[in-house]
C-alpha cells in the first residue's frame, strides 16, 4: 500500500506501547485494518485549522474544587474485594526486583 | 405479550400507585417474560430476579410511596454502569465476575425514585460497536427480527424494551449507542447535554463523549427517567450545575407545533440513505409541519468530518481510560507471567476483544510523540468548527431534524469483516457526541422494504432537551403507533 501510515513492525511497537502482544496473523490484519482507518483520517487534513482553538470537552467551566476532607467512603476489605490476589492487606503482584 | 407487560412506564407507575397491582405482580411479570423471549433475544447478562422479588415483597409490605416517580417499576441497566452487588462486565472478559461494592450515581438516583433492577443489558465490549456483536458473551438479536441486529453499543437496552422485559432501560451513547439502538430497536433513546447526567460510575470510554441516557416505549417515560437521573453531581467534575425542569410536566404545555422552527440539514437527507428511511422520516416532516412547524434547510458542512474526527478523539481517550485494566486490582489475571509487564501485556491480551485492541492501538498510535498534532489536535480544532456549524444552524431554527441512521437494522454479521464501514454507520448521530448537544431517536414507522423500525433524530442546542421532547411527544401521539413486536 503506498500510503501506509503503519507497517508490521511499527505495528507491533505501538501494540506493546499499549501493553498488547498480538500474534503475527493479528498483526497483518490490524496493520491492513488500522491503515484504512487511519488513511480514512487523513480526510482532516482538507481543512485548514492554523487558526483554530482546540476544543477538548463540550464542558468548559472552571472546575469546582471539593474541600479537602479526609473521607473514608471504602473499606479495605472493599477495595481488595474484586482484586485477582491479595493477602488481604495488600494487593499481590509478582515480584518485580 | 401479556397485558401487564405492554404497558408503559407511566401507565404501571399509575397502576402501583392505585394498588390496581402490586410491585412484586411487576416483577413477576417481567421475570416471565424474560424467561419466555431471552432464549431468542439474549439482550441480558446478570439477572437479579430472586433481589429483585425480595426488594420488590418488602416494597409492597410498605405501600406505595407517591413521593417516587419510580416506586415499584422494573428496570434494566446497561452493564456498563456500576451497580452494587451485581455483576458489572462491559460485555468484556476483562471484567468477568467484577461485582462493584457502590453504585453509580445514575443508577443510585433511580433506585432512590424507587425503581426495581431486574437486570444488566448485553452491550458492545466496553462501548465499542454499533450492533452489540462486538459483546464477549453474546450477540443480542433484535426483537423485530432476530436474524438482524439490533444496533449498538446499547443493544441489550433497547432488546429488552423492544421485547418487553422491562418499563425502562439506561443506556450510554458515545457515537450514537442510544440513538442507533432505539431507532432499530423501534422505542425512544435520548441522549441528553454532556454535563446534564453524571457519569460518575460509568466505566469510561470516551470521556470527553460518553453521556448516560433513557430508552423506554414512549417519550413520556423517557421525561420521567431523565427527571431522576439528570441534575449536578459533585462528583463528577464534568457534571454541570444547572437547575434541572420538570420534563413530564413540560409535556403538557404543547398540543401542536406552532410557532417551532425545525432545520432539516441538507447533509442529512441526500444520497447515502436508504428509501425506506427516507420514506418515514420525511413522512414525520410532514406531519410536523401539518402540526404547525414551519422546516427551513440549514447546513452542517462539517458533517463529512465527523467520523474521522469523532474516531481519533474516541480511541485516543479510550486508549487513556482503559489502561486503568491491568489485572492487579480488578479484572482478568493472567495464570503464566512470571514479571510485572508480562502480567499486564498477557493479561490485556488475554481479555481483550478484537474491536478494543484495534482503538487502543489506534488510540495510543495518534497520542504517540510525533503524531499528537497531526491527528489528536487537529481532530479537537474540527471538533470546535462543528460546534460552529451547529451553532450557526440554531440562529434559524428551534430543533434539528434528520433520520438517526441511514438504514434500518441490518442482518448480524453483514459488517462484522470490514471495521470502517461499521463506523459509517454512526453517520448521523456522532457529530452531536462531539458537541455536547441533545438528541434522541423517536420511532415514525416501519420500513417499507424491510418491515423493520426506523427512527427520526431530533437534536437540540445544549441544555434544550424541554423543547426537544415536547415535539417528540406531541409527534408520537399524531403518528400511527408502531405494531406489537411478535415472539
Amino acid at each position: 500500500m503506498s500510503d501506509e501510515k503503519l507497517n508490521l513492525e511499527e505495528v507491533a511497537r505501538v501494540a506493546n506501547l499499549a501493553r498488547l502482544d498480538l500474534s503475527e496473523e493479528k498483526t497483518k490484519q490490524f496493520a491492513g485494518q488500522l491503515n484504512n482507518i487511519l488513511s480514512y483520517m487523513d480526510k482532516l487534513n482538507e481543512i485548514d485549522t492554523s487558526e483554530v482553538e482546540p476544543l477538548f470537552s463540550p464542558v468548559e467551566h472552571t472546575t469546582v474544587l471539593r474541600k479537602d476532607e479526609v473521607k473514608k467512603e471504602h473499606t479495605r476489605e472493599e477495595i481488595l474485594s474484586n482484586a485477582p490476589d491479595t493477602d488481604g492487606q495488600y494487593f499481590v503482584v509478582p515480584r518485580i526486583v | 405479550m401479556s397485558l401487564l407487560i405492554e404497558k408503559s412506564l407511566t401507565e404501571i407507575h399509575s397502576m402501583l400507585m392505585a394498588k390496581e397491582v402490586t410491585a412484586t405482580e411487576a416483577v413477576k411479570a417481567c421475570l416471565a417474560r424474560i424467561e419466555e423471549t431471552e432464549p431468542e433475544t439474549k439482550a441480558l447478562l446478570a439477572i437479579s430476579g430472586e433481589e429483585a422479588l425480595k426488594l420488590a415483597e418488602e416494597m409492597d409490605q410498605q405501600g406505595p410511596d407517591s413521593s417516587k416517580p419510580l416506586w415499584g417499576v422494573p428496570v434494566v441497566i446497561k452493564d456498563v454502569l456500576a451497580t452494587k452487588g451485581i455483576p458489572t462486565t462491559c460485555g468484556s472478559k476483562i471484567l468477568e465476575g467484577f461485582t462493584p461494592f457502590y453504585d453509580a450515581t445514575a443508577v443510585a438516583k433511580l433506585k432512590e425514585a424507587g425503581a426495581i433492577i431486574i437486570a444488566k443489558s448485553n452491550m458492545d465490549e466496553f462501548a465499542m460497536g454499533s450492533t452489540t456483536e462486538n459483546s464477549a458473551y453474546k450477540t443480542t438479536t433484535n426483537p423485530w427480527d432476530s436474524s438482524r441486529v439490533p444496533g449498538g453499543s446499547s443493544g441489550g437496552s433497547g432488546a429488552t424494551i423492544a421485547a418487553g422485559q422491562c418499563y425502562a432501560a439506561l443506556g450510554t451513547d458515545t457515537g450514537g449507542s442510544i440513538r442507533l439502538p432505539a431507532s432499530f430497536c423501534g422505542c425512544v433513546g435520548v441522549k441528553p447535554t454532556y454535563g446534564r447526567v453524571s457519569r460518575y460510575g460509568m466505566v469510561a470510554y470516551g470521556s470527553s463523549l460518553d453521556q448516560i441516557g433513557p430508552m423506554t416505549r414512549t417519550v413520556e417515560d423517557s421525561a420521567r427517567v431523565l427527571n431522576v437521573i439528570g441534575g449536578h453531581d459533585q462528583r463528577d467534575s464534568t457534571s454541570v450545575d444547572k437547575p434541572m425542569e420538570d420534563f413530564v410536566a413540560a409535556l403538557s404545555e404543547r398540543t401542536d407545533l406552532s410557532g417551532l422552527t425545525i432545520g432539516l440539514p441538507e447533509e442529512y437527507w441526500g444520497e447515502g440513505i436508504s428509501e425506506e428511511v427516507s420514506e418515514s422520516c420525511r413522512a414525520a416532516i410532514t406531519k410536523a409541519e401539518e402540526l404547525g412547524a414551519k422546516t427551513v434547510p440549514v447546513k452542517l458542512a462539517m458533517t463529512e468530518y465527523a467520523i474521522a474526527t469523532y474516531y481519533i478523539i474516541a480511541m485516543a481517550e479510550a486508549s487513556s481510560n482503559l489502561s486503568r485494566f491491568d489485572g492487579i486490582r480488578y479484572g482478568h489475571r493472567t495464570k503464566d507471567a512470571d514479571e510485572l509487564i508480562e502480567l499486564y501485556t498477557k493479561s490485556r491480551t488475554e481479555a481483550f476483544g478484537d474491536e478494543v485492541q484495534r482503538r487502543i492501538i489506534i488510540g495510543t498510535y495518534v497520542l504517540s510523540a510525533g503524531y499528537y498534532d497531526a491527528y489528536y489536535r487537529k481532530a479537537a480544532q474540527i471538533r470546535r468548527l462543528l460546534r460552529e456549524d451547529f451553532n450557526k444552524a440554531f440562529e434559524s431554527c428551534d430543533l434539528i431534524a434528520g433520520p438517526a441512521c441511514p438504514t434500518t437494522a441490518f442482518p448480524v454479521g453483514e459488517l462484522t469483516a470490514d471495521p470502517l464501514q461499521m463506523y459509517l454507520m454512526d453517520i448521523f448521530t456522532i457529530s452531536l457526541n462531539l458537541v455536547g448537544m441533545p438528541g434522541m431517536s423517536l420511532p415514525v414507522g416501519m420500513g417499507k422494504d424491510t418491515n423493520m423500525p426506523v427512527g427520526l433524530q431530533l437534536m437540540a442546542p445544549a441544555f434544550e432537551e424541554k423543547k426537544m421532547l415536547q415535539t417528540a411527544h406531541v409527534l408520537e401521539k399524531n403518528l400511527s403507533e408502531l405494531p406489537k413486536v411478535k415472539l
